[in-house]
């Protein structure tokens, strides 16, 4: 007996490009109706058999997707601009129809593609609740109901009775949002629109997003927030260019993607065209190489690493009050840990103009994993170069603690610190008790 | 398009409903469209209550549109061009006629651009896209109630009784209603794939406007002209409403029959054509 919920079976969209415009013009049609024929018999005498009309590419958005979720499922969908996330949940929604293949579904389904469609700027923030709701697929007793839950949501209590065109941007988005947020179907589609409103209220919005995916409805998300995506989620598939490269646990599908959206760092640092700065200072290219002087791939948790950073300045002459950092950041996109030339030892006074900056750690802190890091430098106070993804080193387990045991791979991207461990003398603890009472 | 499976296990709601390409003719899948009611209902009074908050004169516009075009009418039609007015008085005898065309126009010129102006909504929200044209003609019937006020008011200033025929002007709305969803349906289909037919639509209802009985009567056409006139269904539709409040004329007869006829196919087929095109709009508009 199939359990699921939704079943994607092969399901591709395709589009056509190679127009300007999505439209014609009846005029145009009326002329095309006589002239292709035409058109396609010359083409025919020239032995080429050509696709005749305006449109000449086609581009699938979608392509092969299969998968099965059951229910309960909360599923993020994550991949790169343009992957294919937002139409396979216009698929799912019956807003735009496969090219191919076939979606099974069972359940309400709602979707939140985006909040506050369907508002209108003359009508008050009552009514706006309502059309809103009607939009989204809620029935009046259901909107009724949830009213004054809705309006709590949003803190928009006062502005109730007033045309929605007045609200600030805030307002009116946090109305928009409350109302979607209180949609329950079986099956929940939301496409990016998390973030809204300022901090306290995406806050709100994750938790109450957390809330329905505890009631046991099933989800679909798709964010480039990852942390959301890892705190929500309890699958994740990865989309590439219209298609699911990978289905499985959500970090394995993050890392996956962070390797993916990295592979621009295979061009060498000398050609890399990314980067920030005015470029009086440049990273041509970096070497890693360990206790021993000897070039590696990897690093070694706790094991001696030097970064070498070759440089050179773009007018052959010597750089003045140089700053440089190396920062290492985690899969969800957070800085570990940053070395900076000026909190180490102060700014370069004078760097000739190519050289090689070394930068050593003598203890490597990460535990294994693969990790992106950051490159930046300064040129008497004006960012000369800084590039967001310069590359990705791995790390390999070491005895950072010198005590044998080694970390392991889950949980990654911690920063292993120097400590000590004891259990306390008794009489010690009795004497601290008695300072903090006195103090 | 739609299967439903039975399953015997799953707690919730167990049809299956399967998502795949579609070809050709469509089912109108009126049961979808009923699910939606309330919708529709919500889009219907979101524009009455957006045109009447804009603008004092919104409420007024109803009335004054037709009124001051039969004020015109009257004295250049009427009184100067001495056009026939099958014995009543010229103002009211186009004055009946402008209600129900007005009625239409609108209709008709709103649900042409409904889909247009509603790109956003479309490519965001999934509904029976149909509710967007309906609702635009079903908001239009507010300002029809407004400016029928209006006509009783100007037939008992012209001492004009009402009959037992006046039973039948529902009907004959409806015909109306019709025709304006027939032909708006039409429209709006091809204004999301042709954008130029935007421009086209005022001058289809000057047209349409001067084809229809407004201003003259059509008994200035013999038979069989007359019958074959009523391929237009707005030649019905107006010149039933002057029978039915008005008294003249003679009782519905095979004109009618013929503009009935024509409003329906033209209903029919502005469905089905819409149910075809329909999985096109979002990806187009």
């Amino acid at each position: 007996m199939p359990e699921y919920v939704l079943r994607a079976e092969n399901l591709g969209k395709k589009y056509y490009i190679g127009r300007k415009e999505k439209y014609k013009t009846f005029r145009e049609s009326l002329i095309q109706a006589v002239t292709a024929p035409v058109e396609r018999a010359v083409q025919v005498m020239k032995g080429r058999s050509q696709h005749v009309s305006g449109l000449n590419q086609e581009m699938w958005a979608l392509r092969g997707v299969n998968f099965e979720i059951r229910q309960g499922d909360v599923v993020g969908i994550i991949g790169r601009n343009g992957a294919g996330k937002s139409t396979l949940l216009k698929i799912l929604s019956r807003i735009t129809e496969p090219s191919t293949g076939r979606a099974r579904v069972r359940g309400r389904v709602g979707s939140l593609l985006e909040v506050g469609t369907g508002f209108h700027p003359e009508l008050t923030g009552r009514e706006n609740i309502y059309l809103n709701g009607a939009i989204l697929g809620m029935r009046k007793a259901e909107i009724d109901r949830k009213f004054d839950e809705i309006v709590d949501f949003a803190e928009t209590e006062a502005f109730l009775d007033t045309p929605v065109k007045h609200y600030s941007s805030g307002m009116y988005v946090r109305l928009a949002f409350a109302v979607a947020a209180h949609l329950e179907p079986e099956i929940l589609l939301v496409d990016e629109v998390l973030a809204v409103g300022d901090i306290s209220f995406q806050k709100k919005c994750l938790g109450k997003m957390g809330d329905v995916a505890r009631t046991g409805r099933t989800v679909l998300f798709v964010s480039h927030n990852m942390a959301a995506i890892s705190s929500l989620c309890s699958r994740a598939f990865l989309l590439d260019r219209g298609e699911l490269v990978f289905e499985g646990d959500v970090p394995d599908a993050i890392n996956r993607y962070m390797e993916s959206t990295l592979s621009a760092c295979q061009t060498p640092l000398r050609q890399r065209s990314d980067r920030q700065g005015d470029g009086r200072l440049r990273f041509t290219e970096v070497t890693f190489i360990n206790g021993t002087g000897q070039p590696v791939n990897a690093a070694v948790s706790g094991q001696p690493l030097t970064a070498l950073l070759k440089y050179e300045t773009s007018d052959g002459r010597s750089a003045r009050n140089v700053d440089m950092d190396l920062a290492f950041y985690g899969a969800l996109g957070q800085l570990l840990f940053l070395c900076k030339v000026q909190l180490a030892r102060g700014n370069f006074e004078v760097l000739p103009p190519q050289g090689v900056v070394a930068c050593r750690i003598p203890r490597f802190p990460l535990t294994p994993g693969r990790y992106r890091y950051k490159l930046w430098c300064q040129v008497n106070r004006v960012t000369a170069d800084r590039i967001e993804d310069a590359g990705v080193l791995p790390v390999e387990a070491g005895d950072f603690y010198g005590s044998g045991y080694l970390p392991n791979k889950n949980p990654e991207g911690i920063v292993m610190v120097d400590h000590e461990w004891e259990l306390v003398d008794p009489k010690v603890t009795l004497a601290l008790d008695q300072v903090r009472s006195a103090g | 398009m739609t299967s439903q499976i039975e399953s015997a296990v799953r707690p919730y709601e167990m049809k299956e409903r399967v998502i795949e390409p579609t070809r050709g003719w469509l089912g109108l899948q009126l049961d979808e469209l009923w699910e939606y009611r309330e919708l529709l209902y919500f889009l219907t009074w979101r524009d009455i209550k957006v045109r009447y908050k804009q603008t004092i004169l919104g409420a007024a516009w109803a009335i004054i549109q037709p009124f001051f075009t039969m004020v015109v009418f009257s004295v250049f039609f009427g009184n100067l061009a001495k056009i026939p007015s099958d014995g009543i008085p010229y103002p009211i005898f186009s004055f009946a006629a402008l209600v129900p065309w007005q009625f239409f126009s609108s209709g008709l010129g709103q649900a042409a651009n409904s889909l247009v102006g509603s790109a956003h909504m479309l490519r965001k929200i999934y509904f029976p896209r149909l509710v967007m044209p309906i609702a635009t003609i079903f908001s239009n019937l507010v300002d029809f109630v407004l400016a029928f006020l209006v006509l009783l008011g100007l037939m008992v200033y012209f001492g004009i009784q009402l009959k037992s025929p006046v039973l039948w002007l529902p009907l004959f709305l409806l015909l109306a209603l019709i025709t304006a969803l027939g032909a708006g349906l039409w429209l709006a289909v091809m204004n999301v794939q042709f954008r130029d037919i935007r421009y086209a639509v005022p001058f289809i209802i000057q047209f349409w406007f001067f084809a229809t009985p407004i201003t003259y009567p059509s008994s200035l056409l013999d038979e069989p002209w007359r019958t074959i006139y009523g391929i237009n269904p707005m030649a019905g539709v107006v010149e039933r409403f002057r029978w039915a409040l008005l008294g003249s004329n003679q009782p519905p007869g095979l004109m009618t029959v013929v503009s009935a006829a024509a409003a329906l196919f033209l209903l029919v087929s502005g469905l089905f054509y819409f149910r075809r095109m329909e999985k096109t709009f979002a990806d187009i508009v």
